[in-house]
């Protein structure tokens, strides 16, 4: 049996990435769509936490890097879920299928 | 087979699976339940690393704060016929084969890139102490950049959660 190398944890952190896209690509409620959103975020984590470990000299880097992500995921929650409460407000609903009013 | 190779097998099998039923699940709040379980997994493949203070930071932000705020979200948009928006299979046919060719085109790459690392760089990795001296020197700019970056979003946040108020009140004779 072999050994966990950097190809497992790419491998993983691609398949949370194809299902963050294909969360963002079916869900129509925003906040499934957001849930996409962080699903991708993580996968990107995943690899900068594994490169952080398997690649030399990026030990340090990788995990400042996956920290800063953690932060701007947050914020971007943030401020998506004030923006769907909004639309919820003026539209009661959530559906961004309904969200179709700057459309030329 | 050695302990790392069983706690990886289990911890990213369930993992992975989590994934799959944020997906598949209609209903948006199993969604969050399952996001969290995969959120929770991540940070358990962190601690396997070795990283021990991005999981922990994982933990804390992320299944604390962020997670909370995602059912916050959830229970305030959720109304009984928005609990459930149906897809259509079409949508699941085109996402589907999206998710399913880049996929394979990530892990072909990942196969080139991950083949010659098999044994870790660094036998122990950087702790809370070199994380936050780098933060402090090296990496001072993004810092300074992501503190300004949480203040305008905290504004951000404020104001669009204030102009709601002023427009129901405004609504309301």
């Amino acid at each position: 049996m072999m050994d966990v190398g950097l190809t497992h944890y790419l491998l993983l952190g691609a398949f949370l990435f194809a299902c963050g896209l294909l969360c963002i690509a079916t869900k129509r409620n925003a906040i499934g769509i957001l849930m996409g959103v962080e699903l991708v975020l993580n996968a990107a984590n995943v690899n900068f936490v594994a490169c952080a470990k398997y690649v030399p000299g990026f030990a340090l880097e990788g995990q400042v890097f996956a920290l800063l992500v953690i932060v701007l995921a947050a914020g971007e929650a943030a401020v998506a879920l004030a923006i769907i409460l909004n639309f919820y407000n003026n539209h009661a609903t959530v559906d961004v299928d309904q969200a179709d009013e700057l459309k030329g | 087979m050695s302990l790392e190779v069983v706690l990886f097998t289990i911890i990213a099998s369930a993992t992975g699976l989590s994934a799959i039923a944020v997906v598949v699940s209609r209903n948006v709040v199993r969604c969050a339940v399952w996001l969290l379980f995969t959120l929770v997994g991540v940070s358990l493949l962190y601690f396997l690393i070795g990283a021990e203070f991005v999981g922990a930071t994982q933990l804390i932000v992320y299944v604390g704060g962020t997670m909370v705020l995602v059912v916050f979200g959830v229970m305030l948009t959720a109304q009984r016929q928005f609990l459930q928006i149906r897809i259509r299979a079409q949508e699941w046919i085109v996402g589907g084969t999206l998710a399913a060719c880049l996929f394979g085109l990530m892990a072909i790459v990942s196969l080139r890139l991950g083949t010659p690392r098999t044994a870790a760089a660094t036998d122990h990795m950087p702790g809370a102490g070199p994380i936050g001296v780098g933060f402090t020197t090296t990496y001072l700019l993004p810092f300074e950049i992501i503190s300004v970056h949480l203040l305008v979003v905290l504004i951000g946040a404020a104001y669009l959660a204030r102009a709601k108020r002023k427009a129901v009140e405004r609504g309301s004779p």
